[in-house]
């Protein structure tokens, strides 16, 4: 990773719909420059992907997130990553993460209504072998999702000054 | 019924209120528009900054602190100003600490000048120096700049507005408006200048951490130039604390002894828990390279490149500005002067740029575009003023 992509990669951050014409503009070099670097972000897996950050409380929809502790047994040899590798494949599931102290993995999931959330956890989840137990916490209101401020923040700043 | 025009102080009744207001007025009545006409920085000051401030009040150091400031922000200062700008200032005798730099000026000014003294001024340059000669009691004497310079001051100009009765050169580089930096080579031609006729330098260097491509050279550090400069600095910029007012004043014994005199009878000291801000900014930034500026550093140049290319691609001429966050571009084409300009942008397309006139008759014919604010923002102010011009 050099600097320039790591220049290129803050501004994707900030910015994923920024075009590359404009990154290039703010990084004073070619175009085909920044095109290569993403290609080569896209193709070596740091970016992922590009995607909207959403505020699911403003659609007016039925929606509810969770985060689910789960304690497994590993399996010998693979350790978690089969029991994650099964977990992750339910569409329900968000994010996943192994965790250090006192669970395992940790499960966000979405889904329209609390009662889908607890069949998930009852009928899908817990009926894995590995899994020894569960804990549901639900996601009563958000306050800031991936690094921006549900609540606009005021510009407090005089529209013009000397 | 009092006539108050009888009333008010001649000199006060003389300056002329600024042209931004204006602006600021029609601007504030457009909920929509977006703004290049910020003179402050777009983040906030750095957490442990905020955090230093937030102790000292919670340990309860709500006192006046010496006239001069704190001592240990003193010594931090010294410091600083050592290990970045090669300054060699006793942070006991040759400095104290001000209510931004915008006190250290005014002090400046009154310190130096007396009836009738004449002041050179850049000018473009920052608004609140004409003013403050005025209110001195001295008369401002423009020194025009000019674009094909890039706006650096030249001896040439200079040469044309010196008389006898020329006692202080004004030094503000970076500049606000232009952006324009001075190099060593240019400012010792000036310094040569100001040895020659005898001048005082007040040399603003508020935006000394802001530039692009090299460092910031002060004309305190040239070799004999100490003696005959008042150097003001302070926290605004560079460390985003322009609501914090804390900024500071460094120069001879003499100097800062008279300035000290009237610092004391009208502000006793500058905030206290600023001042526990401003320490904890230099200490935190002694400790990691000044790494909060430094990224604040970063973020502008990017923005920087972003308008000026913009600038360019679209026919809005504009030198490469080295310094500051601010891009001056030409609207001559455009036909209107740059007071004209700014009004049609703002009432048209929403977005409001400041009259290069605001900041004296040579900045007549530009406009100040800030990029103290996000690339979103810019480019989106760069989309409607490409459409204005079509």
């Amino acid at each position: 990773m050099d600097k320039f992509e790591t220049s290129v990669l803050s501004l994707v951050k900030s910015d994923g719909r920024m075009r590359e014409k404009d990154i290039a503009t703010a990084l004073k070099c070619d175009e085909s420059k920044v095109v290569k670097a993403l290609e080569s972000l896209e193709k070596r897996g740091v970016i992922l992907g590009y995607t909207a950050v959403v505020d699911e409380g403003k659609l007016g929809k039925d929606y509810v997130e969770a985060l689910i502790e789960v304690k497994v047994t590993p399996k010998s040899a693979k350790g978690f990553d089969e029991i994650a590798a099964d977990i992750e494949r339910f569409d329900e599931v968000k994010s996943l993460y192994l965790m250090s102290g006192a669970y395992d993995l940790c499960i966000i999931i979405e889904g329209k209504t609390l009662r889908e959330v607890a069949m998930f956890v009852s009928e899908k989840l817990s009926c894995l072998d590995s899994v020894l137990s569960t804990a549901t916490h639900f996601i009563l209101k958000k306050y800031k999702i991936d690094g921006m401020s549900v609540e606009k923040v005021e510009n407090e700043r005089l529209v013009v000054q000397p | 019924m009092i006539d108050y025009g009888k009333k008010i102080n001649a000199a006060v009744r003389s300056i002329k209120p600024s042209g931004i207001r204006k602006f600021f007025d029609i601007a504030a009545e457009i909920p929509d528009a977006i703004s290049l006409g910020v003179g402050e920085p777009d983040f906030v000051t750095p957490w442990n900054t905020r955090s230093a401030a937030i102790t000292s009040l919670r340990r309860g150091h709500t006192a006046y602190t010496s006239n001069r400031g704190l001592k240990e922000l003193r010594s931090e200062i010294s410091r600083y100003l050592s290990a970045r700008f090669s300054l060699d200032y006793n942070p006991d005798t040759e400095m104290f600490v001000t209510v931004g730099a915008s006190e250290a000026i005014d002090l400046a000014l009154r310190t130096l000048v007396s009836e009738g003294d004449e002041v050179l001024v850049p000018d473009p340059s920052y608004v609140s120096y004409v003013p403050g000669i005025t209110l001195a009691g001295g008369v401002p004497v423009p020194v025009p700049t000019r674009a094909e310079d890039d706006f650096a001051l030249t001896v040439s100009a200079l040469r044309v507005a010196a008389s006898k009765k020329s006692k202080v050169l004004i030094l503000p580089y970076p500049n606000n408006p232009t952006g324009a930096i001075m190099t060593k080579e240019q400012l010792e031609e000036v310094a040569r200048f100001a040895v020659e006729h005898d001048l005082m330098i007040i040399s603003d260097e508020i935006y000394a951490e802001l530039t692009y491509g090299r460092r910031h050279v002060s004309v305190c550090a040239l070799s004999g130039m100490k003696e005959r400069c008042v150097l003001i600095s302070g926290f605004s910029k560079a460390f985003a604390m322009t609501g914090w007012r804390i900024g500071y004043v460094a120069a001879p014994k003499e100097v800062t002894d008279g300035m000290l005199k009237i610092h004391q009878y009208t502000i006793m000291c500058a905030p206290t828990f600023s001042q526990y801000a401003a320490l904890g900014a230099l200490k935190d930034g002694a400790i990691d390279g000044y790494a909060d500026v430094e990224y604040m550093r970063e973020q502008y140049d990017m923005r920087r490149s972003f308008l000026v290319s913009r600038f360019n691609g679209m026919g809005l001429e504009c030198f490469e500005p080295k310094g500051a966050f601010y891009v001056f571009p030409s609207v001559k084409k455009s036909g209107g002067d740059g007071e004209e300009f700014a009004g049609r942008l703002l009432k048209e397309k929403h977005v409001a740029v400041v009259p290069g006139g605001a900041f004296g008759e040579s900045g007549k014919d530009y406009v100040r575009c800030s990029y103290a604010c996000s690339l979103a923002t810019l480019k989106t102010a760069c989309d409607r003023i490409e459409e204005f011009l079509k």
